[in-house]
């Protein structure tokens, strides 16, 4: 009997602890977004996102009036989103041939390897993808370039495109391919007529999530897309980002509300990304 | 001499190395009848009925010997394409393209294939599979909804309509209603008889009953081994082996 109560209140024990320790884990996420709301919904309307970043001259003079900061950071959205653009369409084929190859062929060794090296890929810090990048296109190119930029954002997506790819085509019974052999399919036309349509919205879940995560990066596209103070469509010139953005903002004492806005401009972006996702996610379960 | 279409010739498959799940099988099949194949579960039926179809070939453990031949070709010799366009396979769950619309997943055999056709022979396709399953009436309002949406014996129908849409001359099919309810069931069985005017139709089934309303000849299979084969009123009213009789009595299965 006495053991029972004892057990009771472990268990009692043990389940404050969890609430408390995650309601612990959620006190900086709050903190964070709170802060970001408070400090930067201000700086937000329609210039913020039509206009270029200003000089500090102007920034001073307004935060010395106690006005607004003029102008907003459309160089940083047109670069970031030229950028994840061509990320995007470099990473998917790639990754969605390699994420076929891996569930198709799960057992081989060359997929083993190609399994383990995604591992790495995905662990390794973001800034050496940055470096790659650089030994790779802005020392041929001569140019710290928005394609610069694109490869390392590339690099970071592709890993994680292989991984969701390989993961939602497992999820596929294998009646499926039973059901397209039998009507004398091909390998390549049930790979691409029944197998990616049927897995569609996993590997779309996955291609939102991935960019989600990529969005914000920043230290690669220092060594790669470098910045620009003036909006750049031209992939071949250095090109300026969100977090770039953010990055100079904390760098000039008169420009560091935009800090705020910037960050919460990425902030629901974001959100946004993994809000679609997972609606796709639910939309196209089969 | 009658008119075979599928002949096994000392068939053995084996998942494991020196276990045999078909062991040494041996027969002919008649075209335009049914032929059952029955016996207890896990006596090899699915295992020889893939065989036909290679559909063996998506795992490559599985080993086969003897060989099979479909309308006097060797399976092995030819493509395995074109040997799945003639031997259409209908699976024990229906398996209906998720993404596909029900018009879509009559024509996927043609998509598959990469051929092409106009809209008037697509929907001549379409209409006339569906007819012939007697499916039409129930789907003609909603050809553009997913498959998935029908029920399990509808779902099943269009699954043999899918099949029977690129003409095979053999129909597989492995326990194609142990999924379905008594009448959607009856259904299934009433269509095969109407279908084996058009295609020879080898059918899996742990089902008896099944076996004797529909099937001309029957064959059975105990531990690999094909036991007996014969006309299914002979084999029903008069079994040679021992094994044969204790199944159709019910003393094992
Ligand atoms: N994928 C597999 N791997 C290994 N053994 C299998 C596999 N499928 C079937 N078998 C074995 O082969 C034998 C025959 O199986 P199967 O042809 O499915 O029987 P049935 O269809 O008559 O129930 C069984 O003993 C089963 O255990
Ligand atoms: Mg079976």
């Amino acid at each position: 009997m006495k053991s029972y109560s004892i057990r009771i209140l472990k268990d009692r024990l043990l389940k404050t602890m969890v609430i408390i320790l995650s309601v612990l884990t959620c006190v900086p996420l709050v903190l964070i977004i709170g802060k970001v709301l408070l400090k930067g919904y201000r700086q937000i309307n329609l210039s913020f996102f039509t206009e270029t970043t200003p000089s500090t001259l102007d920034a001073m003079l307004a935060v010395n009036n106690n006005q607004l900061i003029p102008g907003g950071i459309a160089n940083g959205i047109t670069g970031t989103m030229m950028m994840v653009l061509i990320a995007t369409v470099i990473a998917v084929p790639i990754g969605l041939l390699c994420g076929v190859y891996l569930s198709e062929n799960r057992k081989t060794r060359f997929a083993g390897i190609i399994r383990f090296l995604t591992e790495i890929l995905q662990g390794t810090p973001s800034i050496i993808t940055g470096i790659i990048a650089y030994i790779w296109v802005v020392v041929p190119m001569r140019s710290y370039s928005a394609i610069a930029g694109s490869v390392s954002l590339a690099i970071m997506l592709l890993p994680l495109i292989i991984r969701s790819t390989e993961e939602t085509l497992n999820l596929l019974p294998e009646s499926l391919k039973e059901a397209s052999l039998s009507l004398g399919s091909s390998y390549t036309m049930m790979v691409l007529k029944v197998l990616i349509p049927s897995a569609f919205g996993g590997i779309l879940t996955g291609i939102l999530l991935a960019i989600s995560r990529v969005i914000g990066e920043t230290a690669p596209l220092m060594l790669t897309a470098l910045g620009a103070s003036a909006i750049q469509w031209d992939p071949a010139k250095p090109t300026s980002a969100v977090s770039l953005l953010i990055w100079e903002f904390y760098n000039d004492p008169n420009l560091s509300n935009m800090i705020w806005s910037a960050s919460l401009f990425l902030l629901i972006l974001v959100l946004v990304l993994n809000l679609t996702a997972k609606k796709i996610a639910k939309k196209w379960k089969i | 001499m009658e008119d075979i279409i599928l002949k096994f010739h000392n068939v053995c498959v084996s998942y494991t190395e020196g276990k045999n799940a078909v062991n040494d099988v041996s027969a002919d099949v008649r075209r335009g009848l049914i032929t059952s194949i029955m016996g207890p579960s896990g006596c090899g039926k699915s295992t020889l009925l893939r065989a036909v179809n290679r559909m063996h070939e998506l795992y490559p453990d599985i080993k086969i010997t003897g060989s099979i031949e479909l309308d006097g070709k060797d399976i092995l010799k030819m493509n395995p394409i074109m040997v799945r366009r003639m031997a259409g396979m209908v699976f024990q769950r229906p398996n209906p393209f998720p993404t596909m619309s029900i018009y879509e997943n009559i024509l996927a055999g043609y998509t598959l294939n990469g051929i092409r056709l106009s809209r008037a022979e697509k929907d001549e396709i379409v209409e006339s599979c569906l007819f012939n399953v007697g499916l039409w009436d129930e789907v003609k309002d909603s050809l553009t909804k997913r498959g998935s949406f029908l029920s399990g014996g509808q779902q099943q129908r269009l699954c043999i309509a899918r099949a029977l849409a690129l003409k095979p001359d053999v129909l597989l099919m492995d326990e194609p209603t142990s999924a379905l309810d008594p009448i959607a069931t009856a259904k299934i069985e009433d269509l095969l008889v109407q279908l084996k005017k058009d295609v020879t139709i080898v059918i899996v089934t742990h089902n008896m009953g099944q076996a004797a309303r529909i099937s001309d000849y029957s064959m059975f299979m105990y531990l690999g081994e094909l036991v007996e084969y014969d006309k299914t009123q002979k084999m029903f009213t008069n079994p040679k082996d021992k094994r044969t009789e204790a199944y159709l009595t019910g003393r094992f299965g």
